[in-house]
């Protein structure tokens, strides 16, 4: 009875305070000025069971594409485990579902088995990819510090949650053989577990009934709390992007990467420049009239969502023509740095009661700096590259336009350009008027 | 060589004809309408469409730029100023189709005039050779590339930008040539490193260039010639193969040119 009321307890506050957290990033998200990405559901759902569910873009490094979908299939079949696990907890019985389930439970339990030996040689590799083989764009330097520990607290916590599995299995195993586990006995003689039938009597089987029971428990206990504990750990990790590459592969823009937005706002001041008779509609008194991203706030929902979402693998900066030669900017970092601030501004409502107060910083230059926005030649390899449809040139876009609009702070050469096209309509200094010159020069 | 067939919207307009299509020549990477070496990519283009028999009209001096590197660069009330003013002169000719010689002018006349106004049926030069090929409107033979071995660098605005990778492909594989491909090509081409205004501003602090970078990858190949399909990639290119003391040996040439190159046009 008391561990019945613990299970719910530690259950139902786990998950409560796992919502708590996401409602805080939900609010965050909607700091983002609105955008429309609810139209066509057939190329959206299409996109995301390709791109998300079916982890297309990431086979284009093969290697850690295999890797990775040992890890993700694990992860998304262990949750029918869970389920079980979660009924026996609440129900204070064991294996509920063996009987009733018969060969089916044995092959489904089995089949996890294997996914999670599989995921362990991921994690392993993984751990290995980052700490000893040191491929490049997992140990640049703009992951020092929490990055890092991030990813590698992810990963030990992925074995411990293995470790776990495989102590409740296979002391079940060698408890089941002797007639004293707590699932029902079958008359089977084992639980036929692909995995644990082997592994547990290797390392467990000398051990008294007493020690199995407490170490079968130790492995069910602490597996739960592992699952409630990864879950806890997530909003404030880049790791949750299990869950959020799906609504934001589902939400990402449809149109040719070359198709930047239009400026609404721009439109009505160009259109009442050229026609004194267009009146531009009324402006939303609410909404500061700004052109371009100063702040986070200024950016709208799905590029913050795409912050929340990116968990740091480094394609886009590994493909970055700016970054491979050696320029400040990697689009990975414009993500991470536009977490953080969004991070801050949340904190900040937080302490002041639902209202955003100035604390003098913004994203464009307390975090991101022109050098970095500069550096970019707009060629879409970090979108393109990206395994969960993620858009950092959107964003670098953005900070540009405020940069140049609000701030006149272009570089000089840039400023002759513009020149140049307003007064001969060509970005170099030609006369308008020898356009045609080359008809004549055969 | 015959003269180039060159008329106007205006020239058309007064004859009350009709075009198939507007040549949008361009003016920003080497200046399609100013510089000399994009002249001869402009002319190239030119003489395919001469040869084809294609109706085709040039905007002449009424043409403006479209505005794309004002966009990139952040300026977007020049842009759609420039926009605007294309669309205004484009409208008033009732332009229905339109060929540039240049993806950044094709992505930004295709993707993003429309919402301003101007709708129109855009294509780059290497979709409409590939047109006019299929429609058995001209013949390409390898000529002098025969056997030469040419390696293509995909354009981003026409690339990975609008999806475009086989267009120019398809047409120089008539060169009967060897067509080598960089290991960083279509979706994961590396950009020449113009994109994005840099064409007007030296680049950001950095350890090399990215026109170098590029440069030096297509000739890792060996190439005769680098292929490129824009006026931005042309002049990184250009400079790429000169920092490598390599333009003697290796050409850089843009698909209208190899193509108007081996027929002799």
């Amino acid at each position: 009875m008391v561990s019945i009321i613990i299970f719910i307890l530690l259950f139902g506050g786990g998950f409560a305070f796992f919502f708590y957290n996401v409602s805080k990033i939900r609010r965050n998200i909607l700091l983002g000025k609105d955008i429309d990405r609810t139209d066509n559901p057939a190329a959206r759902w299409k996109m995301m069971l390709l791109v998300a569910f079916g982890q297309k873009k990431m086979f284009s490094r093969p290697i850690p594409a295999i890797l990775h979908l040992f890890l993700y299939v694990a992860f998304v079949i262990t949750q029918v485990e869970l389920i079980e696990i979660v009924l026996d907890g609440g129900l204070n019985n064991h294996r509920m579902f063996r009987p009733a389930l018969g060969g089916f439970y044995t092959f489904m339990v089995s089949f996890i088995e294997i996914l999670s030996v599989l995921a362990f040689i991921g994690t392993i590799a993984f751990l290995a990819r980052r700490n000893l083989l040191k491929v490049p764009r997992l140990v640049k330097s703009e992951l020092n510090g929490w990055p890092k520990l991030d990813a590698n607290f992810i990963l030990l916590g992925e074995i411990t949650l293995i470790c776990f599995i495989f102590m409740m299995n296979g002391a079940d195993e060698v408890l089941y053989s002797r007639g004293v586990s707590h699932a029902q006995d079958l008359g089977d003689g084992s639980l036929g577990l692909t995995i644990s039938s082997h592994l547990g009597p290797m390392l467990f089987g000398g051990m008294s009934d007493h020690s199995l029971h407490i170490i079968e428990r130790i492995g069910w206990w602490g597996h739960i709390c592992m699952v409630l504990g990864f879950l806890n750990y997530l909003p404030y990790s880049k790791h949750f992007h299990i869950l959020l590459a799906f609504p934001n592969v589902y939400y990402a823009s449809l149109e040719e990467k070359g198709k930047f937005t239009n400026l609404e706002s721009v439109t009505n001041e160009v259109k009442a420049m050229m026609d004194p008779s267009f009146t531009p509609p009324a402006a939303d008194p609410n909404i500061p009239m700004r052109f371009g991203a100063k702040e986070v706030t200024d950016l709208h929902w799905k590029q913050l969502l795409d912050a929340y979402t990116c968990t740091e693998c480094g394609r886009c900066t590994s493909a970055c023509p700016a970054n491979i030669t050696g320029k400040v900017l990697s689009p990975r970092l414009i993500m991470m740095k536009t977490r953080d601030r969004l991070e801050e501004v949340g904190k900040n409502i937080d302490a002041n009661k639902g209202e955003l107060k100035d604390d003098g910083k913004s994203l464009l230059h307390d975090y991101i700096t022109p050098e970095e926005l500069w550096a970019c030649t707009s060629c879409n390899a970090c979108v393109q590259e990206c395994p969960v449809n993620i858009d950092p040139l959107s964003i670098i876009m953005d900070l540009r336009r405020y940069l140049v609009m609000e701030q006149s702070a272009a570089p000089t050469e840039l400023n002759m350009m513009f020149n140049n096209m307003e007064n001969n309509g060509a970005p170099w200094q030609f006369s308008p008027s020898d356009r045609l010159n080359w008809k004549n020069e055969a | 060589m015959s003269e180039l067939q060159i008329r106007t919207m205006a020239d058309y307009m007064a004859s009350g004809e009709t075009p198939e299509i507007l040549f949008w020549v361009g003016c920003a990477g080497c200046a399609g309408s100013f510089d000399d070496r994009a002249k001869k990519i402009t002319k190239a283009i030119v003489k395919i469409l001469n040869h084809a028999n294609v109706k085709f009209a040039v905007l002449g001096t009424e043409e403006s730029c479209t505005g794309d590197p004002a966009k990139r660069a952040g300026n977007e009330f020049l842009f759609q100023m420039q926009a605007m003013t294309n669309i205004t002169v484009m409208n008033g000719y009732e332009v229905k189709k339109i060929v540039t010689g240049c993806p950044h002018c094709f992505n930004t006349l295709k993707n993003e005039y429309p919402s301003l106004g101007g709708k129109y049926e855009v294509i780059h030069h290497t979709q409409l050779m590939q047109e006019l090929l299929d429609n058995g409107r001209i013949k390409i033979e390898g000529g002098n590339f025969k056997g030469k071995k040419i390696t293509f660098h995909d354009p981003c605005y026409l690339g990975r930008g609008n999806d475009v990778y086989e267009a120019p492909r398809s047409v120089m594989i008539n060169l009967d040539a060897e067509l080598a491909e960089m290991k960083r090509s279509r979706q994961n081409g590396l950009c020449c490193g113009a994109g994005g205004a840099q064409m007007f501003k030296e680049a950001e602090k950095g350890n090399k260039e990215v026109n170098v970078e590029r440069s030096e990858e297509a000739l890792a190949l060996n190439p005769d010639v680098i292929a490129v399909g824009c006026p931005f990639c042309m002049t990184m290119m250009t400079d790429g193969v000169k920092h490598f003391n390599k333009e003697n040996t290796v050409k850089v040439l843009d698909v209208a040119e190899l193509i108007a190159q081996a027929n002799d046009l």
